[in-house]
């Protein structure tokens, strides 16, 4: 018995203990809680725990959910195609532009941004893009504009342009590791073999890039259906999401049941994506296999 | 693939659009006009002045020091236990293990928020207090804690702690004369890292505060007036500079610890 | 000279795998010992169970008689020098050597004194207070051997400790090491996989190969007795021609060669016995007859087919007739010697004393 409390995997075990079952404690257990009230309903001030799918079936027949779903996977789609699709010229250019000895220093500009108080940074946009906001203020001010610009504050523009600058280091890094790693020599052999710079690109590069891609695709579109504050700053009537519900049912409604379904169901639409997501990513490596592949 | 000089035309619009609500803030703090739109108005201190009188500020500002400070001491010791297991052993169940715990890096807040709430209010029936939102942010920030001690943990050569044993050490005094101050400069930064994260998180905080708000749910409530705003700003230009600061002696450390153990460094701690 | 270490049938497993199996063997008070052998033959774990960082599946190792079982690293009289010479880089020079003593009992003054006379003992006078990045691959190996010999082990344990240097300061530190050990006077066991390091070092060498010690000899008796084909060709260069061997009478054993000859060998020479099926002979100990009146004990004519020169040595292939792969033959480029062209003819001369039949 001695000898198995010596073994490597024991001490491994011990030592990750205390981490592990404070995640374990405050993440899986009441992630299981959420999913159990979500069977439960709220009865004014009391709980009713008979297991019932009377959340699930309000969730599904009321409109306004569906409608603040199906809005929310909208945006984070479009937010996660304009910061992957932006953001990959940025890494690009830090890892086959930049000297060595810089790169470090341009991640860490990068995430500068990144680190000062989100809140305040959303609201910075709000102020930017309002009607008579810098941006407008601005332009007017270069005599540019006559009118101020109406269509870029309190709807989905401004969701996407706030969350497109809020995300953009998370989407870098993944796209720059992955860059980094691409072995130099593969691209000189491509040349050495005849081949230009663009087949190059889109035969060596673009599909050895693409598990970086899809990363910060994924590490992008998962905290955009979460996100609470974006939408309620800038958002609008018309460009509230899923979690402004969520935080309602939970906090004025107080019908926490409700608000756990919809927690749930908005995870299950994030999970259902990635796979889809996922299925799109094989579908793209068999397409550039077969298409710019090298017996093509 | 872009040319040369239109990916670097490229490179300085995104620039400037990543920096460009970062630059407004002292901008407009230091700008006497009451309204944050161009034309400026005068330049002056006003604003900090009226920051400097408003009781609550200070109240909610201490709140998230109390707040920052003990999660980034309790995420960093949690840190060191899973970051010191996941590199030098293996384990059965290591995978799923490290996996429940970096996944807050993934998660929406909001789905944290939430849990945390169900578990801690409806089901413990405990009070929303300081001690709810240092629960919330220890859970984020623990992921990052990792990220940063994996790298300094990683650059510690194994033979260094068998070589102390070797020489007449104990597995604990190995730890202080050794790892430790090896370590050190990784435990630095997460501190720094952990200590920014929770001063700036917003989303536990609005869920999870109790009666005393942090600064950031604070800043909420004054965005509603539009004759706060420019105080806003100038607080926000404060907390900008402060996050910078602590930043860069985050970054320094962390290199600074890498290099004593000679290990080349590209990119950050990612 | 008695044993300063006992391994008895020691075993070592990780889950399936054999790291070790069965190894026996003593090693001597005071020799400089040797584990010779390719990556992967286990010969750095046996040096770690010996120095307790690996624990047995089964066996018993001894050291001055005490069962080590249980015993941790930091309770054996046992240090090591480890492969990445394992330099604490946030300490000085000095207190890197001095590590060992913070347990003992003794002034500061004191230590000074044993950090002074250790860092002399390698040849770094003075160095005390350099700082730890400073200091190139030989000196950092010096350093590790400081730091282990001041605590004056019984026994010191080198884990590949040449590897990292080039090849010049490699054979420098070779006739290094070698006179340290006889100055300190205690017993080094190296691990090594460049047989020609532990030739030179050397007063015993076990050879090993996938877990096992396949022979333990002192050098030259590995290099011209082989025990096996295996031992043989990773020692040195071997030539190897199938032979045919029958017992002859005094023991002797008689080995006809096709192509080169026959023999009448000795017991010595054939570690299996008459079952034997091939003959080795070194490169060296085939002499190219250039002139006439240049004899040998046998001989037989060959062509060259080809010609590496290497400075001082040349290595001539020389096909015989009715053998099939060509002979290696190695001969010194002496002033004045002719250097043979591939396609020319010449004999080559060989002795009975060289020959080693093999299975």
């Amino acid at each position: 018995m001695k000898k198995i409390l010596k073994t490597e995997g024991a001490n491994g075990l011990l030592l990750v203990s205390p981490t592990f079952i404070y995640a374990f404690l405050l993440l899986a257990v009441p992630i299981a809680a959420v999913v159990t009230f979500s069977f439960w309903t709220q009865n004014y001030l009391d709980l009713d725990t008979t297991f019932t799918l009377d959340n699930y079936r309000a969730a599904a027949q009321e409109p306004i959910y569906r409608v603040l779903l199906f809005r929310s996977l909208k945006i984070s789609a479009i937010v996660t195609l304009a910061t992957v699709i932006l953001a990959f010229p940025i890494a690009y250019y830090i890892s086959f532009f930049v000297p060595a000895n810089r790169k470090a220093l341009w991640i860490f500009l990068i995430t500068v941004p990144f680190w000062t108080s989100y809140l305040l940074r959303i609201f910075l946009w709000k102020v930017i893009l309002g009607y008579n906001g810098v941006l407008n203020s601005g332009l007017k001010g270069l005599g540019l504009i006559d009118e101020p610009l109406t269509f870029i504050l309190y709807n989905m523009n401004a969701v996407v342009i706030t969350l497109a600058h809020a995300w953009a280091p998370f989407a870098i890094l993944p796209i720059y590791v992955v860059l980094e790693k691409i072995d130099r020599s593969l691209l000189e052999a491509s040349y050495d073999l005849g081949e230009s710079r663009l087949i190059t690109f889109m035969r060596v590069t673009l599909p050895l890039a693409l598990p970086g891609i899809l990363a910060a695709a994924v590490i992008v579109f998962i905290p955009t259906i979460g996100d609470y504050v974006t939408p309620k700053l800038v958002g609008g009537p018309s460009g509230l999401m899923i979690s402004n519900m969520i935080q309602l049912q939970f906090l004025k409604a107080n019908n926490a049941p409700l608000g756990a379904t919809l927690a749930i169901l908005a995870m299950l639409a994030v999970v259902v994506t990635l796979a889809l997501l996922w299925i799109f990513g094989k579908l793209l490596t068999w397409f550039n296999r077969n298409y710019f592949g090298i017996l093509r | 693939m872009k040319s040369g000089r239109f990916l670097t035309l490229f490179v300085w619009i995104y620039l400037l659009f990543l920096y460009l609500p970062v630059i407004l803030l002292p901008l407009f703090a230091f700008n006497t006009g009451k309204i944050i739109a161009f034309p400026l108005k005068g330049f002056g201190f006003q604003w900090f002045y009226e920051l400097a009188k408003i009781e609550a500020l200070h109240t909610a500002v201490w709140t998230s020091l109390k707040i920052a400070i003990i999660t980034s001491v309790l995420a960093t010791i949690l840190g060191m236990f899973a970051s010191r297991a996941a590199t030098r052993f293996s384990f059965p169940g290591k995978g799923p293990i490290m996996g429940l715990i970096m996944v807050p890096l993934v998660l929406p807040e909001i789905i944290v928020a939430v849990s945390l709430i169900v578990v801690l209010i409806k089901v413990m029936g405990l009070g929303l207090s300081i001690w709810t939102i240092i629960l919330g942010h220890v859970l984020i920030c623990v992921p990052f804690s990792i990220a940063i001690l994996n790298g300094a943990f990683r650059s510690l050569d194994k033979s260094l702690e068998e070589a102390s044993v070797d020489l007449g050490e104990t597995k604990w005094t190995t730890f202080r004369l050794i790892t430790l101050p090896l370590v050190m400069p990784g435990i630095i930064s997460s501190l720094l890292i952990s200590f920014v994260i929770s001063l700036d998180e917003f989303i536990i905080a609005f869920f999870l505060t109790g009666s005393e708000p942090t600064l950031s749910v604070y800043i909420w409530g004054m965005l509603r007036f539009p004759g706060r705003i420019p105080a806003v700003m100038a607080l926000g230009t404060i907390m900008l500079i402060v996050s910078l600061l602590l930043l860069t002696a985050s970054e320094y450390f962390r290199r600074r610890g890498l290099r004593r153990s000679g290990v080349q460094d590209v990119g950050g701690f990612i | 000279m008695k044993p300063i270490i006992d391994l008895i049938n020691v075993d070592k497993s990780y889950g399936d795998l054999q790291a070790l199996k069965g190894v026996s063997a003593q090693i001597m008070e005071g020799e400089f010992f040797s584990l010779l052998g390719p990556s992967g033959c286990g010969k750095t774990t046996l040096l770690r169970t010996i120095a307790g960082f690996e624990d047995l599946t089964d066996g018993v190792v001894l050291i001055d008689g005490k069962d080590m079982d249980g015993v941790p690293p930091n309770q054996r009289p046992a240090n090591m020098v480890f492969q990445s010479y394992a330099i604490f880089p946030h300490l000085n020079v000095g207190e890197n050597v001095a590590f060992g003593l913070r347990r003992k009992k003794m002034s500061i003054l004191e230590k000074k004194e044993k950090v002074k006379e250790a860092l002399k003992m390698v040849g770094l006078v003075g160095y005390e207070n350099r700082s730890s990045h400073t200091l190139s691959g030989g000196q950092r190996q010096r350093v590790a051997l400081a730091r282990a010999l001041i605590l004056r082990p019984r026994v010191l344990l080198l884990d590949e400790p040449l590897s990292a240097l080039d090849k010049k300061l490699r054979e420098q530190m070779q006739t290094e090491l070698r006179r340290l050990q006889r100055q300190v006077g205690i017993t080094f066991i190296l691990v090594t996989h460049d047989q020609e390091e532990a030739l030179i070092m050397s007063d015993r060498i076990a050879v090993m190969f996938d877990g096992e010690i396949a022979q333990l000899d002192s050098p030259q008796e590995l290099y011209s007795r082989p025990k096996t084909k295996e031992v043989a060709n990773f020692i040195g260069i071997m030539n190897f021609l199938p032979a045919i061997a029958s017992d002859a009478k005094d023991g002797l054993i008689k080995v006809k060669i096709p192509g080169l000859g026959d023999a009448l060998i000795g017991e010595d020479q054939a570690p299996s016995g008459s079952i034997g099926t091939q003959i080795g002979i070194r490169p060296e100990m085939l002499t190219i007859l250039l002139s006439d009146d240049q004899k040998a004990e046998k001989e037989v004519v060959g062509t060259v087919v080809e010609v590496n020169y290497y400075g001082d040595m040349s290595y001539y292939s020389i096909a015989l007739d009715g053998v099939t792969e060509p002979l290696s033959v190695s001969m010194r480029n002496t002033a004045g010697r002719k250097v043979l062209e591939p396609n020319d003819k010449t004999r080559v001369g060989w002795g009975t004393e060289s020959l080693i039949l093999l299975d």
